[in-house]
């Protein structure tokens, strides 16, 4: 059990009455120097670089949540089915200002605001503004009860795929979006809209010039 | 005003985070006598930090107590409707509370590593105060400027907003509400005194080892070992307190959550999950650094790793940046959070990598078959594990980031990618402490390992003979056995070896603890970690569950139980909740068992409903019984859901084991300091030459 | 009886027959679906406007609206990967609870094996050279060991005798 004694030494320090032994350098077998630190090199830039990258990614992260809903510059185009068949896209509506409101049946402020805003809408429609329901993640058959029951006949039809309301960074049912009729949009109002909010913001939008 | 002083106390505290960071990191700098008495001035401005931060606590504490809803935070979380006990409970209910509760933890944390004189490590002093302080300042100064809990309600009398603010902003009046909004449901719960205390103080401990690491690497002395051993105590105090916390958490979750199970694999538990993944890693790695010097820069990798990732899961937390159950309300902590996050990933990177030399030693292996490669291993597996939890978690982030779908890494996603992990883990706790240092002899580990290989294959295969299922529960059940039955059975050879020098039984056991506290202390952690193992084992493969519409007096089935819908009623709760309570009669092969009450409490003001089961259970399972659905109209056929969660009672028994362990583990040997004439490890260059070879 | 109104023999036949042709179809739509049905199918998607909830744990009237919704699916005999897809169509990838497959969301299910993969090989690499550097060393002391044999005084070796057995 002489090794328990001898404490052994990493280098070849000379020590009394011990032949020193020639060591080779502690390296991995088959290495050079230049091999070695090359993978050193090799390994340090890829640890910055995935600390980086994570960090890239809670950055955007960070300023993902941080940031609202989509209320200024061009509205997020979109295509949508209604819930009748016929299909809308948003690009084809200038011109025209658009009332877009995200709403769904198991919302219960969305009921608060549904008869003011199909009201608003028999007032305006022959004045070409377009509204545009948008059924947030909503079953058919519950939807269809809803429109039924608040007796609305603009169009409405479901986000696929939720795309539209990512789109517009949407928060929460029910929001509204105005679009004016160069399809910049002109604000947004989180909640249930109450009179006459929603009758001075289309006032605004038709009375902008277009072209 | 009471607020007034809790304000400036915070204030002062602040400053004195300031003073003590800048003067102990010029001291360290500095390095000689000098910086060593302006680290002594830094050191009292540390423990200063502990009292003035304590007043502003009790200020906030007697706040919600006495319903001050002067104060914004009060009015966001605590209300009259509340029980003292939650009001008290409420100064981690929100934001700005817990962060000055986190800091007020961390601050004590720092003031009780420095409390004692340092003899050995008085040198890592100066740039242990900067680090620690660094940091403890930093959260002070989160909780002053960003989220400060003696804000005020104002009301603009232009615009008749009301606003938050510590200072009163222009043309506005005071604002008061009569009542205030009051904890958030799902936190009115006993679990609340236990669960974020002990998380915070198992996240905010991790600060300790690695303020020890960064020290050591500034100042060089990582070339040697004893801040090592050092960081190992402390790095022990916060894993304990996070394994508690992780236990509360799942206890808690499944007193109130209803879900029927208790770890949900969401993004904030999983972020307490990562550090004591690689915190076990590390007081693992670190006895091989201990016995044989090796694996230095390893561990202190480790180190830094865990701290990083406390910091990243309380960043996750606080921020939202990755949605969860668990999120706190939005606030304007992200962008410094992050500042600082990056600063201290990139600093800790660059200054290991600088001083990797001062770590590095020469390894040697005798052999593949020893506890070296067995730890290696064991470690690998423990960061494969949190490799994947954080790909899991911050996954969706990613996937969202680069195609812009959002989607979803659940539960089946973990259990799929960390089952397999996880059993080889459980396998090597079974096996690797069998194995000698240095070299195992293949046929001594044999011997060793006969006996509980054979035991758990019999009790497997019993098992399996009688109940016919998934075969993955075979092989789960197998290695549980395999590690309970190891574990007893180590404790057996030893009691029996002393009993042959004429001591019984219980002597026998407690002088066999007395003489090495750390292997059967080590011995009791993992037959605790075994039986939380046995409650997800029967979580995720033996779980079962039904639900039925019933009628008064009708039954449903579940196995060989059956349980009877008697009566359901409403009435009013404390807290300001609507209560409705379903009375059901539980039987088991016909014979009555209990009465089970499991209610659904709605909470008026928050309108948000609670849904609380109720619970029989045994040693072998629980009946977990939810009301899930009811007629709003005569109250006449009600929903209810049974979840048979076997084996779940094991995870709570288990945390107490753990607790039982690791104090037996850390208690203090009574042994003679004596100096034996060998050491079984290579210590540095220096060190050697300067001790003779044999003789004290 | 010749003037008896003139009516198909076989017509009370044909109403029979036509009524029996309709009862298969009947009893497709009119399959129960019991709770656990919908739940085992609600297991496997998630709230697709909670954060992070299952859908069988649900309790927001939303997500009861959409269990009654799977419930009709599997009562019309739709299989369960039918349910999941228009889940998915509808409300987006963010419904599955375990990420597909194919795509990108692979990465969450190759990267883990790769990573373990690589840390095997540097680990199994690590502990090779490791034990390469022993077995120099050892040749090392074994050829040192011979030139100094007897350097170990008997009482040093008497006394690590006895420290080894206080260990005991």
């Amino acid at each position: 059990m002489a090794e328990m004694i001898r404490k052994r030494e990493p280098e070849t320090v000379p020590q009394e009455g011990v032949a020193t032994q020639e060591r080779t350098l502690s390296l991995p077998q088959g290495e050079t120097g230049a091999e070695q630190s090359a993978r050193r090199w090799l390994s340090t830039i890829l640890v910055y670089a995935a600390v980086a990258g994570l960090l890239l990614l809670l950055g955007w992260g960070l300023v993902k949540v941080n940031s609202g809903q989509v209320d200024s510059g061009l509205a997020p185009d979109f295509t949508i089915t209604g819930f009748e068949g016929e299909t809308i896209t948003l690009s084809e509506l200038r011109g025209r200002p658009v009332i877009i409101n995200f709403w769904a049946s198991w919302c219960p402020p969305c009921r608060e605001e549904a008869p003011y805003l199909e009201a608003t809408w028999r007032k305006y429609k022959d004045l070409g503004v377009v509204f545009i329901g948008v059924d947030y993640a909503d079953t058919e058959s519950k939807a269809l009860e809803y429109i039924e029951e608040f007796d609305i006949t603009y169009f409405n039809g479901p986000d696929l795929g939720t795309r539209i309301s990512q789109a517009y960074r949407m928060d929460g049912v029910p929001e509204t979006y105005f679009v004016a009729k160069n399809g910049e949009l002109r604000g947004v109002h989180v909640g249930p809209l109450y009179p006459p909010k929603l009758d001075e913001k289309i006032e605004e939008l038709l009375a902008e010039e277009y072209p | 005003m009471l607020a007034n002083i809790g304000l400036a106390a915070l204030t002062v505290s602040f400053l004195l985070g300031i003073y003590a960071t800048a003067v102990s990191a010029y001291g360290g700098w500095r390095g000689d006598a000098r910086g060593l008495a302006l680290a002594e001035s830094a050191r009292n401005a540390t423990l200063l930090v502990v009292p003035f931060l304590t007043i502003s606590v009790l200020v906030v504490t007697y706040a919600l107590y006495s319903l001050d809803f002067r104060l914004a935070y009060v009015a966001g979380v605590s209300s009259r409707a509340m029980s003292p006990f939650l009001r008290l409970t409420a100064l981690w209910g929100g934001q700005a509370g817990s962060l000055l509760f986190w800091s007020w933890l961390m601050a004590g944390f720092v003031a009780t590593v420095l409390w004692r004189k340092w003899e050995a490590d008085h040198e890592l002093m100066p740039y242990f105060i900067a680090v620690a302080m660094l940091t403890t300042t930093f959260f002070i100064g989160l909780v002053v400027f960003i989220t400060n809990p003696f804000a005020q309600l104002w009301h603009l009398t232009g615009s008749g907003e009301i606003v938050e603010a510590v200072f009163r902003p222009a043309g506005a009046i005071a604002f008061v509400p009569p009542d205030g909004n009051g904890l958030n449901p799902l936190l009115r719960h006993f679990g609340m005194i236990g669960h974020p205390p002990t998380t915070y103080l198992g996240f905010t401990g991790f600060v300790i080892p690695f303020a020890f690491a960064i020290s050591a690497l500034l100042t060089g002395k990582s070339r040697e070992d004893q801040w090592i051993r050092t960081s190992r105590r402390w790095t022990l105090v916060a894993w304990i307190f996070l394994s508690i916390g992780l236990v509360l958490g799942g206890r808690w979750a499944y007193d109130v959550l209803g879900w029927g199970g208790f770890w949900g694999w969401d993004p904030v538990e999983n972020a307490m999950l990562m550090p004591w993944l690689t915190g076990t890693a590390f007081l693992h790695s670190v006895m091989i650094t201990e016995k044989r010097g090796m694996l230095k820069v390893w561990s202190v990798i480790l180190i830094i790793l865990t701290y990083a990732l406390a910091l990243f899961g309380t960043f996750i937390t606080r921020t939202g940046v990755i949605s969860s159950v668990h999120a706190f309300g939005k606030t304007a902590l992200g962008p410094v959070f992050f500042v600082f996050i990056a600063v201290t990933f990139f600093g800790s990177i660059w200054l290991l990598l600088k001083r990797l030399d001062t770590l590095k030693t020469e390894h040697e292996l005798e052999s593949f078959l020893s506890r070296e490669a067995a730890f290696l291993f064991q470690n690998l597996l423990f960061l494969a594990i949190t490799f994947v939890v954080f790909l899991g978690t911050v996954f969706p982030l990613l996937s969202e980031a680069v195609t812009g779908t959002k989607i979803t890494v659940g539960p089946p996603y973990f259990q799929k990618a960390t089952g397999p992990l996880f059993g080889a883990l459980v396998l090597m706790m079974a096996t690797a402490p069998l194995f000698a240092w240095r070299k195992q002899s293949a046929g001594r580990l044999g011997r060793a390992i006969f006996t509980p290989f054979i035991g758990s294959i019999l009790i497997a295969g019993v098992w399996g003979y009688t109940h016919r299922m998934h075969p993955g529960s075979y092989f789960a059940l197998w290695v549980a056995s395999f590690v309970v039955i190891a574990i007893l059975f180590e404790f057996y050879k030893g009691i029996r070896a002393r009993m042959k020098r004429g001591e019984n039984p219980l002597v026998a056991l407690a002088r066999l603890v007395g003489r090495n506290h750390r292997r059967y202390g080590g011995y009791v952690i993992h037959l605790g970690v075994m039986m939380i193992g046995l409650a997800f084992i029967g979580d995720i493969y033996f779980q079962d569950e039904t639900q039925r519409a019933l009628a008064r007096g009708e039954s449903m089935t579940l196995g060989e139980y059956e349980l009877r819908f008697d009566d359901l009623e409403m009435y009013p709760g404390s807290d300001g909740r609507e209560v409705l309570e379903a009375t059901t009669s539980l039987f088991r092969d016909g014979e009555f068992v209990a009465n089970l009450n499991p209610r659904r409490d709605f909470f008026v003001v928050q309108q948000q409903p609670m849904t609380i089961p109720d619970v029989y259970t045994t040693a072998a399972e629980d009946i977990y019984v939810l009301l899930v659905g009811w007629e709003e109209v005569g109250l006449t056929s009600s929903t209810f859901k049974i979840y048979r969660n076997p084996l779940i009672l094991w995870a709570w028994v288990g945390g107490l084991v753990l607790i039982l362990g690791t104090g037996i583990a850390v208690w203090p040997e009574a042994r003679r300091k004596k100096q034996t004439s060998y050491v079984l490890k290579p210590t540095t260059r220096a060190a050697t030459a300067a001790r003779p070879a044999t003789g004290d | 009886m010749a003037e008896m109104t003139k009516r198909p023999w076989f017509l009370p036949l044909l109403l029979l027959l036509t009524a029996l042709a309709f009862v298969p179809a009947v009893r497709a739509q009119d399959r129960v679906i019991g709770d656990d049905e919908v739940n085992a199918v609600a297991k496997n998607l998630y709230c697709p406007v909670c954060p992070n909830t299952p859908l069988d744990v649900c309790e927001t009237q939303a997500c009861q609206d959409w269990r009654a919704e799977i419930r009709i699916q599997l009562s019309s005999g739709w299989t369960e990967e039918e349910v999941m897809a228009y889940f998915v169509e509808r409300y987006g990838e963010r419904v599955l609870a375990e990420p597909e497959r194919g795509g990108f969301t692979s990465l969450v299910w190759i990267l883990p094996v790769v990573a373990l993969v690589v840390g095997l090989a540097i680990v199994i690499q690590a502990l090779r050279s490791w034990r390469a550097r022993k077995q120099q060393a050892v040749a090392g002391d074994v050829a040192a060991l011979a030139a100094d044999a007897g350097t170990v005084s008997p009482e040093a070796r008497a006394r690590i005798e006895r420290e080894l057995q206080d260990l005991l």
